[in-house]
């Protein structure tokens, strides 16, 4: 009885090296496999931070943006962007059609940006924002937990920010992901 | 031969220059006039993680975010905010990811206690091993059947007298 048991023993402990590696090379397949660039805003479900950056100068829409401004009872989306910034040149087309098929105002805020420049991006390749604030200091950026640009916020009437995209739109996050999300949050 | 040298001087002069050339990016930073406020800000900007070169705190990054993220500091630190209500300031805008260090809570039991258990475990297998091979060496005895008992006896009688 006893040397059965033993036996059995025998034979699975040849198995616990093999299990402790499974363990380990499912942990490492999980992590390696994250990306670290992607740091989770800490501002999911929080209102939107106090601020008030100044219009856009010599933009059409010469408005600018404001906690206020996203108080509306209506969804918003604000994109952090700046003219120097290579992604958003390649984002500005998703940014359009984004905005186009969702109907959700898409607000602008210009990070740590010279306004002539933000104004010939945005003549160059269209202008999508209801409003553009300007944070030529980069501080209200700082308060967004802005870490590159660029951003995307998606904002609840109540001035509540719901979700964030980090980095440029793709055309995958926009179908599977923001417009669905947008839509769920328009149902509510 | 002696354009060679100099080559090779000139070389490991620029390779000198470039410290300072790495300071000459941080200079347009104003610091504080008080030097025990800026050691301060030094101290808690060495505790807060960059999040552009991650894994550098924002005091060794050159990064335009860093820099701005230490004249955060400054004006907290200028405000009368100590070290402590500064990193609070941070998390509540980048969560606890700027923290060099993470704090001890629920959600990070496993990465502090996690090597501590794992030392843990293992000794529990060493004593666990031992006291295996301890117990077998007298199982060799128990497990003897009358035969083999009664020879033994035989023997160790035989080599007594």
């Amino acid at each position: 009885m006893s040397e059965q048991n033993s036996v059995w023993r025998a034979r699975l402990t040849r198995f616990v090296p093999l299990a402790v590696f499974a363990l380990l090379a499912s942990a490492l397949y999980v992590g390696l496999s994250l990306n670290p660039k992607e740091i989770p805003s800490a501002l999911i479900d929080k209102p939107v931070p106090q601020f008030d950056l100044p219009a856009l100068v010599g933009r059409d829409a010469d408005s600018g943006l404001s906690t206020a401004d996203l108080h509306t009872g209506d969804l918003a989306i604000v994109n952090v962007w700046a003219s120097w910034c290579v992604p958003c040149r390649v984002e500005h087309p998703l940014l359009k059609r984004l905005a186009a098929q969702s109907g959700v105002p898409v607000h602008g805020l210009n990070y740590k940006d010279r306004p002539d420049n933000a104004r010939a991006f945005l003549d160059e390749l269209g202008d999508p924002f209801v409003r553009v604030g300007v944070d030529a200091s980069g501080r209200a950026g700082i308060d967004w937990g802005v870490y590159g640009v660029p951003e995307t916020f998606i904002i609840s009437g109540e001035g509540t920010i719901l979700h964030k995209h980090i980095g440029p739109l793709t055309d995958q996050a926009i179908d599977s992901i923001l417009l669905p999300f947008l839509a769920e949050a328009q149902g509510k | 031969m002696t354009s060679l040298r100099m080559m090779i001087v000139g070389a490991f002069m620029g390779l000198l220059l470039l410290p300072t050339l790495a300071l000459a990016v941080a200079v347009d930073e104003n610091p504080l006039a008080d030097p025990a406020l800026e050691q301060q800000v030094q101290d808690i900007s060495k505790t807060l993680r960059c999040l552009v070169c991650q894994n550098q705190s924002i005091e060794d990054s050159n990064s335009d975010l860093a820099k701005d993220l230490r004249n955060v500091v400054r004006e907290r630190v200028a405000a009368g905010d100590n070290g402590d209500q500064v990193r609070a300031y941070m998390v509540d805008r980048y969560g606890e990811w700027v923290l060099m260090s993470p704090p001890v809570s629920q959600r990070t039991y496993v990465l502090w206690l996690g090597p501590l258990a794992l030392v843990l475990v293992g000794l529990f297998a060493i004593i666990v091993m031992m006291r295996r091979r301890a117990a077998d060496g007298t199982q060799i005895d128990i497990a003897l059947s009358d035969e083999d008992k009664a020879r033994a006896k035989a023997l160790l009688k035989g080599n007594d007298e």
